[in-house]
């Protein structure tokens, strides 16, 4: 199941440059929250100090808590430990290119350990069908290469990767701007039947993305979060006079 | 009007596409002639020589017809197998910690410049300083060093190996896309493990070629192995005695005043090459069997 996110006083930067300003927010169990606002305003590095990737760029830095469930993450416990509780989807897919589709999926519990085989190939399975990929690659999992399948389908694998860790979060930052629409649609759709068992941010360039899939959307602008409300307060009677010129195009 | 100016530049394109495209084959042609030279001109002086003595009999005393290189054959196989288990393990891992590691830290660039200067220097240099170091006798207080040996020898190459397999190590690990590491490390793998199970595996292809590269380069390596293995005209497996090897017979075969041996040492170039060729093939075929359909 899904755990809500406590963000408090959140900042960020990146050497000199202050890429985070005091972010504030709840971010509620199993939905799916969207983060909107135009390039560089800092949305895909707060997704990245959800689960401490941030912190793999050595000139990067933090302040701030963040509660994850009950866990302060930046308190509480190890990045590795932290990034298997929450689970990250890439804007380009980039599965393993030496491994196969079965052992990409794997790679998560495999690369920490984990041998059972007959639990793997469960796990395996039920990552697939839950990615909605199962049927168009079950009879060559262990034969093709994770690479070898279309740009759609390797972000669906990527998502089976990120699950088969059992995460309570998912992240995605942009998970669907390198996919064609029909692509796109199949994730939209994923993203719909994911939220009943997992707490979804998704990052997104696309504004009917966001209106299509989260409950909830934070607008970003400049390092700051201008606005966090219901998707539909957001789209349709924003409070923030910044917001409304961003839905409606006037910038960005 | 603007048509046919539109034909007449299309014209010129055709011209000079075609003109990059001769180019282009002339310098592949230039690339491969001096190997097919090199190769063509070694069966013709050489193959007449080979017989079946050549690959089992060791040499024969001088003014006896016959004899062969089983000696060095075999002598170059332990050589190079000493040399591969020192340079390989060393390069690689020096390789990782430099694209890894210690990326930007100033042992990772000092190291990567001593590197640098140890490609550099030339092979008769390591000679003498491997005989320096580990075969004159002032250690021989130490088990199998203080003289000639096999083991010397193998030491000297392995030194050779190690820089060409650290540089093309590094350069073949930082080529691994980013996001590759980034979906390690957001699955919850630590970093050491995502290195050697991601990035080392992924970049697998190019750092076997380095290898490869550097055991091709000492298998040729005469000037250190005076110094070090010396050559023996008997047979000798130990890797404490002095060992035969094929560069080493090749030289004294082609500097010396008989014809039976000039013989002899153009069909011990010719072996030396196939077994180069043969060794990298081989490498080659084990390596990528396994790999998967449609893997980039």
């Amino acid at each position: 199941m899904g755990v809500g996110i406590e963000v408090t006083n959140l900042n960020a930067w990146y050497g000199s440059n202050h890429t985070l300003q005091d972010i504030n927010l709840h971010i509620p169990a199993n939905h799916a929250t969207a983060l909107i606002g135009p390039s560089g305003c800092g949305k895909s590095t707060f997704v990245r100090c959800l689960n401490r990737m941030h912190e793999t760029n050595p000139i990067a830095r933090v302040t701030g808590s963040v509660r994850i469930g009950d866990l302060d993450i930046y308190e509480d416990a190890k990045p590795v430990e932290i990034r298997r509780r929450v689970g990250m989807v890439f804007q380009r897919p980039n599965p393993f290119p030496t491994m196969s589709i079965y052992d990409n999926v794997a790679s998560g519990l495999k690369l920490n350990g984990f041998r059972n085989r007959r639990v793997l190939d469960e796990i395996v399975e039920k990552s697939l069908k839950n990615s909605a990929l199962w049927d168009e690659v079950k009879d060559d999992l262990k034969k093709k290469s994770g690479a070898s399948l279309s740009g759609g389908q390797q972000q669906r694998l990527c998502i089976a990767r990120a699950l088969a860790v059992d995460p309570e979060v998912l992240l995605m930052d942009e998970p669907a701007s390198a996919l064609d629409p029909v692509s796109t649609s199949k994730i939209e759709d994923l993203i719909f039947q994911l939220k009943s068992q997992y707490t979804i941010v998704i990052v997104t360039h696309n504004m009917q993305q966001a209106a299509r899939v989260a409950e909830k959307t934070g607008f970003f602008l400049n390092g700051r979060m201008v606005e966090f409300d219901s998707t539909h307060k957001i789209f349709t009677n924003p409070s923030d006079k910044r917001t409304e010129d961003y839905i409606t195009g006037r910038f960005g | 009007m603007v048509k046919q100016k539109t034909s007449a530049q299309t014209r010129i394109r055709a011209v000079t596409d075609h003109a990059v495209t001769g180019l282009a084959i002339a310098a592949t042609v230039l690339v491969i002639a001096p190997l097919v030279a090199i190769f063509v001109y070694l069966i013709l002086r050489g193959a007449s020589s080979l017989n079946l003595d050549f690959f089992t009999k060791i040499p024969k005393p001088v003014g006896e017809k016959g004899g062969g290189m089983a000696n060095a054959i075999v002598g170059s196989g332990i050589l190079l197998a000493v040399a591969s288990a020192i340079g390989v393990p060393i390069g690689i891992g020096g390789g990782i910690f430099l694209a890894e590691f210690g990326r930007g830290t100033r042992l990772a660039n000092s190291i990567r410049f001593t590197a640098d200067v140890l490609n550099g220097v030339p092979s008769i240099v390591m000679g003498v300083a491997a005989y320096a170091l580990i075969v004159s006798p002032h250690i021989s207080f130490l088990p199998m060093l203080g003289h000639f040996s096999a083991l010397s020898g193998g030491v000297a190459l392995g030194i050779m190996m190690i820089p060409t397999v650290c540089r093309t190590t590094e350069e073949m690990l930082l080529m691994v896309p980013h996001a590759i590491r980034e979906a390690a490390l957001g699955l919850g793998v630590p970093n050491w493990r995502s290195v050697l199970s991601i990035t080392v595996k992924t970049a697998s292809p190019g750092i076997i070629t380095g290898c490869m590269l550097a055991f091709a380069r000492v298998a040729g390596e005469t000037a250190p192995l005076i110094f070090t293995a010396l050559g023996n005209s008997f047979w000798s497996t130990s890797l404490n005695e002095p060992i035969a090897a094929l560069p080493l017979q090749i030289y004294v075969y082609a500097i010396s005043p008989y014809d039976e041996w000039h013989r002899l040492a153009w069909a011990g170039a010719l072996v030396l090459i196939v077994l180069i060729v043969l060794a990298v093939s081989l490498v080659r075929y084990v390596t990528s069997r396994g790999v998967l359909k449609g893997a980039s």
